[in-house]
């Protein structure tokens, strides 16, 4: 089964767990994403995820076997949710499990970082008044409008804690 | 039962002789990284390429999953040694970049000649008989006698090869395995390609502009809602991406600027100037926002 997946129902948070025991580690970190129910200011009612699927599964792959290498996992796994998500539930799981904590710590950390970087993933938004918008896009838009040239978009304010990948990072 | 083979393909030499990096050289109009991917990738479970630390952030390699040397400095045996440790239980099918000959049917032979209770499976050299370690199936059981041999102080994968339990094949296609080092032996090995895909009709699939061609378009989250439609079937001269996108953003109202997106063709991160070829399927990225 693939490390990095795509799911359009709830999580199991205890079967992805039981997926990394391994004897051989004495370490399991995990990272959940939440459903928040602000953003900027603003009451966000759910959220909808949609994604290119073939090239974010692929690039999720080698985000997680960039990961096992770089600090020696014995197991790391990521699930992102997809659809329509209600307020609460988890839209994404990083677990790692490693030899010792430092390496499971910082795998999840490096994991839920380059994905929210890197992957096709976009993630709509649904205000309390009935807006909506497509999170990064609209104020990507804005800040290329209204900023002028020498402000890259990254000035913007980063309420949410998501990058702007629009350009090649890596 | 004999363990999973994923795909290897080794990009981390220095390509001191040729004084280019042997992966960009192109064959029939493709980049020798892409097209020998391209064979690994149908015979695999998983392909990945090999790549040096300083390398990880190359454009043409980073389209490609990597396994990074942990080992550094101490040439191909490092990638093979990386891969290993990744994946333990993982039998790997090792190619080396410069193999521009190599084909489906040697690899085919290769797979079906795969002896999973050995150490490793390669060809005899045509030129000195021993093994071939750069298009060979290591098997897990390799990893600790590489480490040792590596901590011994040995580098060379073919004398390790040599000096191991391998099944040994006679090359059906002889030249299959003959690499290129020099530039004259990429100027000999090139013209080679030009002539077989003229003969071929112009096969290899590099087009003009001024030649229609048709193409896939797919619109995801704010450009799909901006078009209308999730995705279309497109003739176009355009030569590029960049010309691809100023057609559909004139016909379709698309609002975001080119700086905005990142361009996917054929479900791979591609560049903004890459040429475009008939039954392309092309993507334009808006700013993502996983998590």
């Amino acid at each position: 089964m693939s490390l990095f997946r795509f799911s359009s129902t709830a999580l199991d948070t205890a079967a992805l767990r039981a997926e990394l025991t391994d004897p051989g580690c004495g370490a399991y970190a995990a990272f959940e994403g939440w459903v928040r129910d602000n953003n900027d200011g603003q009451r966000v009612t759910r959220l909808e995820y949609e994604a290119y699927a073939p090239l974010a599964a692929r690039e999720g792959e080698r985000i997680i076997a960039e990961a096992v290498s770089r600090f020696g996992l014995r197991g790391a796994l990521c699930v992102h949710r997809i659809g329509a998500l209600p307020l609460g539930e988890i839209a994404v799981w990083v677990g790692a499990s490693a030899p010792h904590r430092d390496e499971a710590f910082r795998a999840c950390r490096y994991i839920i970082d380059e994905v929210k970087h890197r992957l096709p993933i976009w993630k709509k938004e649904y205000y309390e008044g009935g807006d909506s918008g497509w999170v990064n896009c609209e104020r990507c838009a804005a800040a290329v409008v209204h900023a002028g040239a020498d402000a890259a978009p990254s000035a913007a304010p980063e309420t949410h804690g998501h990058g702007h990948a629009h350009g090649p990072r890596r | 039962m004999s363990a999973p083979l994923y795909g290897l393909l080794l990009t981390g030499g220095r390509s001191r002789r040729m004084q280019r990096d042997k992966l960009t050289l192109e064959y029939g109009g493709q980049p020798q990284l892409a097209r020998a991917m391209a064979l690994l990738e149908p015979l695999v479970e998983r392909s990945f390429i090999s790549v040096r630390a300083d390398q990880r952030d190359d454009p043409q390699r980073s389209a490609f999953p990597c396994i990074t040397d942990v080992l550094p400095e101490i040439g191909p045996i490092g990638g093979i040694h990386a891969a290993l440790c990744t994946h333990p239980e993982t039998a790997w099918l090792v190619l080396a970049g410069d193999l521009p000959f190599l084909n489906t049917a040697t690899l085919q032979q290769l797979i079906a000649a795969r002896a999973p209770h050995r150490l490793a499976t390669a060809f005899r050299s045509r030129h000195d008989g021993k093994p071939e370690p750069l298009c060979a199936i290591f098997e897990p059981a390799s990893l600790s006698p590489i480490e040792a041999w590596i901590a011994a102080g040995q580098r060379c994968p073919r004398d390790f090869l040599a000096h191991s339990d391998v099944e040994l094949l006679t090359l059906r296609d002889a030249r299959a395995l003959d690499n290129v080092n020099t530039a004259a032996e990429y100027l000999q090995a090139r013209g080679e390609f030009a002539e077989r895909s003229a003969g071929a009709g112009n096969s290899a699939g590099r087009t003009a502009a001024g030649v229609k061609r048709r193409l896939n378009i797919q619109y995801f989250a704010l450009l799909r809602e901006q078009a209308g439609r999730s995705q279309e079937s497109v003739t176009s001269e355009a030569v590029d991406a960049r010309a691809l996108y100023a057609e559909l953003s004139a016909a379709r109202g698309l609002k975001l600027q080119p700086e905005q997106l990142r361009v996917a063709i054929n479900e791979a991160f591609a560049d903004w100037s890459q040429v475009l070829s008939e039954g392309d399927t092309v993507v334009f990225l808006p700013p993502v926002a996983g998590g």
